[in-house]
């Protein structure tokens, strides 16, 4: 902690980086995107086993209908966006890379935003257990970008307690400004999801931390709070990565995740914004995930803003509708930082995209893409949010001893923000190698 | 004074001389009460392989190796790396038959290069495949296909794999000693290790069907089943839009299946004259890569 920040009095965590914003589509409203002629909706867009899809092909689908069951606990089902008939189950490109199975929906051509299939239920009559069965039928995953299943997120395990639940409103990557609207335009579906998920997990009292470059989304949000003075507003320094769960109980709450650890080992349980506020739309409703915000930015694109859009939308589809220009461009799937580039037009939005970022790749090709030696300035360890070394995990990466890596110089509980590449003066991929290193060490599990 | 100092520095000497001839006795008599007896031959015949510790063999290196071939459990012809020669004086030393190893060679399942495989995108990142393939699969249209980045030709210790024109890798069966290296490194996983008599090579990884697997790449199997129907019941079968060689029947295996194949993915490995593809395959007389 600087100097600096001991006299501004907000709450932070230590190292981290501080990238160009870009925040230019805060003041742009959410608005609807038409259907695209055709859906895509991968069996795996969440982490855990597949979905098992319920429909076959040349079925009948409606808005809202279940047309995947989850594959067990570890699994998500999925929910028809549009009404439409099934074209197939076929094997599509996905943001995570090879091809994987989809169910393809050729939408009907005047398909009704109205949700037409639901099972509404009262809220205040189930008990935890119930709740997380409920969370599960909704099909929502952390729309944060992990897409990680929120009712296995909001079950506590059996040996741990937790007290506080932390709502991430940090938004930290540059360009992103979905959750930002989320806050502004929904803080009674927010509240709602807040509540709930407190009782699913038997927390006390939650936090939201947002980061102050958004305290219009925090004066929005002090307005709604229930009386009571369970649920807290802070705001936290803007600084990447200030919205990885990690930082963040460090910040609101100066407690520290082990190594290898989980924030339930310290009493804690997080999560995104537009995840809770979701759930806090979906669940009395009875309704399942089929559409969410996205955030189209960056220097190629001519309308951008934040669209709601059905999950399963090509990106093509966004391009034409919001348009773009430059013939060499390169496509982001969620944030710069950590957003994967995406190599196919026919890449669907799936439950965790978080954004579609459109950048001239001239910006890019104009440095060069030489690596040089590492001089020992410690500006990766400087950065390294997590306190690992970047810069002897790059040297170890080179020399391929990706065991000895996790072993012991704690690369599992590198995250991938990509800190050390941004600062590395010397151009060491050094997140790239260390990406390639868990994906390694993870088959030789396998 | 100085008989203070003479005392001191004569004291140490003398301890440290105790000290040392009780140690040293120590020591010898350790090394004739545990002494274990070691064939002296292990060492010998370890001399005479290739100290490359590859594992081909299946043994964990040349030393365990030597010490399985004094014990009699394999042949000196499992060494791939050794030369004829060596092999011969092993066996010459150890009185044994040098044994009959098919060779086995390292066998890529793709032939998709730039002159046939379209690429989806422009990749500029870190020139490794392994990189590639974290960014949404790498840029080529055929997500199974060969990123062309050179992972493997750059982790074989024998210089054994080459990157040809159209940026695929191309193994040179001489050099090639079956170690496996370029089989864990490859992303995609399209190496295997194959006895050099399995000749019949379906040279694709393509789970797609038809023409969206042609679109993708020229060259690939586009599962039509044709191979399958020409060939001795049960050689070939179509697994998940890919044809599938059963190489416990590949006595029956012969170029008959590969004639009618029209994209030329089911191929014939020919010692002398190479990749032999059928007289139906589409001809393929582009050299340039093809544009994204």
């Amino acid at each position: 902690m600087g100097l600096f920040d001991l006299f501004s009095g907000l709450k932070t965590f230590a190292h981290g980086i501080h990238p160009p914003y870009h925040k230019d589509t805060a003041d742009k409203p959410i608005r609807r995107l038409p259907f695209p002629a055709q859906l895509v909706l991968p069996l795996d867009q969440h982490i855990g086993k597949p979905a098992i899809p319920l429909v076959k092909k040349g079925q009948e689908v409606v808005r809202g209908e279940p047309i995947a069951k989850a594959d067990g606990a570890f699994s998500v089902p999925l929910h028809a966006p549009a009404t439409g008939r099934v074209r197939g189950i076929e094997l599509m490109p996905t943001p995570k890379g090879p091809k994987s199975d989809a169910i393809v929906i050729d939408v009907y051509e005047g398909s009704t935003q109205e949700v037409l299939w639901k099972q509404p239920r009262e809220m205040s009559e189930l008990s935890p257990a119930e709740a997380i069965q409920a969370i599960q039928e909704t099909g929502m995953v952390g729309l944060g970008g992990a897409a990680f299943p929120s009712h296995l997120k909001l079950t506590i395990p059996e040996d741990k307690t937790v007290d506080t639940l932390v709502i991430n409103g940090c938004e930290c990557e540059p360009y992103l400004t979905c959750d930002h609207r989320v806050m502004l335009e929904h803080p009674q579906a927010l509240m709602r999801g807040i509540r709930y998920a407190m009782r699913a997990t038997g927390t006390t009292q939650a936090i939201i931390g947002v980061e102050d470059n958004k305290m219009d989304a925090v004066e929005i949000l002090r307005n709604h709070l229930p009386k009571g003075g369970a649920i807290k507003v802070e705001a936290v320094e803007t600084k990447y990565p200030q919205g990885s769960e990690k930082m963040l109980i460090k910040s609101v709450l100066n407690r520290e995740v082990p190594a290898g650890g989980l924030p339930a080992d310290v009493g804690v349980v997080v999560n995104n914004v537009g995840t809770l506020a979701g759930l806090g739309r979906l669940l009395p409703e009875g309704e399942g995930l089929i559409e969410r915000v996205i955030t189209v930015a960056g220097p190629g694109i001519v309308k951008p803003g934040n669209y709601l859009v059905p999950l399963g939308t090509p990106i093509r589809h966004i391009l034409e509708q919001v348009g773009y220009e430059g013939s060499r461009t390169e496509f982001i799937l969620g944030g710069p930082m950590m957003g994967p580039a995406v190599s196919a037009m026919d890449t669907p939005i799936t439950k965790g995209t978080s954004g579609l970022l459109v950048l001239n790749e001239p910006s890019i090709e104009e440095e060069s893409h030489k690596i040089w030696p590492c001089i020992r300035c410690a500006r990766c360890v400087k950065a390294c949010p997590m306190h690992l070394n970047p810069s002897i995990l790059g040297q170890m990466a080179a020399k391929r001893k990706y065991e000895e890596m996790a072993e012991d110089y704690h690369l599992n509980d590198c995250f991938e923000c990509g800190c050390c590449s941004y600062v590395c003066p010397s151009n060491i991929p050094l997140v790239q190698y260390f990406r390639i290193a868990k994906a390694i060490n993870r088959e030789q599990v396998a | 004074m100085d008989i203070e100092i003479v005392l001191n520095v004569s004291s140490a000497i003398l301890f440290m001389g105790v000290l040392g001839l009780l140690l040293s006795s120590l020591l010898a008599f350790a090394n004739k009460k545990l002494w274990v007896f070691e064939d002296p031959r292990i060492d010998e015949v370890e001399s005479l392989l290739p100290a490359t510790n590859c594992g081909a063999c299946g043994s964990a290196g040349c030393r365990p190796f030597a010490e399985a071939l004094i014990e009699g459990k394999v042949a000196p012809a499992l060494c791939t790396v050794s030369s004829a020669d060596n092999i011969t004086e092993i066996a010459d030393y150890l009185g044994v038959d040098s044994g009959d190893v098919v060779k086995r060679v390292a066998r890529l399942a793709c032939a998709g290069g730039s002159h046939v495989a379209r690429m989806r995108a422009h990749y500029d990142g870190l020139a490794s495949c392994r990189a590639a393939a974290v960014v949404s699969g790498g840029p080529k249209g055929c997500t199974w296909g060969c990123l062309g980045l050179a992972d493997c030709a750059e982790v074989c210790e024998f210089d054994a794999i080459t990157m040809d024109k159209h940026g695929l890798p191309v193994v040179e069966s001489a050099k090639c000693t079956a170690c496996e290296d370029c089989v864990e490194v490859c992303p995609k996983g399209l190496f295997s290790i194959q006895p050099v008599d399995h000749r019949l090579w379906v040279a694709c990884k393509n789970l797609e069907h038809g023409d969206t697997a042609e679109n993708d790449c020229e060259v690939a199997c586009t599962a039509c089943e044709r191979c399958a129907k020409d060939s001795p019941e049960g050689l070939i079968t179509i697994d998940d839009n890919l044809a599938v060689i059963d190489y416990s029947k590949n006595g029956l295996a012969s170029r008959v299946a590969t004639e009618r194949c029209p994209t030329g993915a089911i191929v014939w490995l020919d010692d002398d004259r190479g990749v032999i593809k059928g007289t139906q395959a589409k001809r393929i007389i582009r050299k340039e890569a093809l544009p994204i």
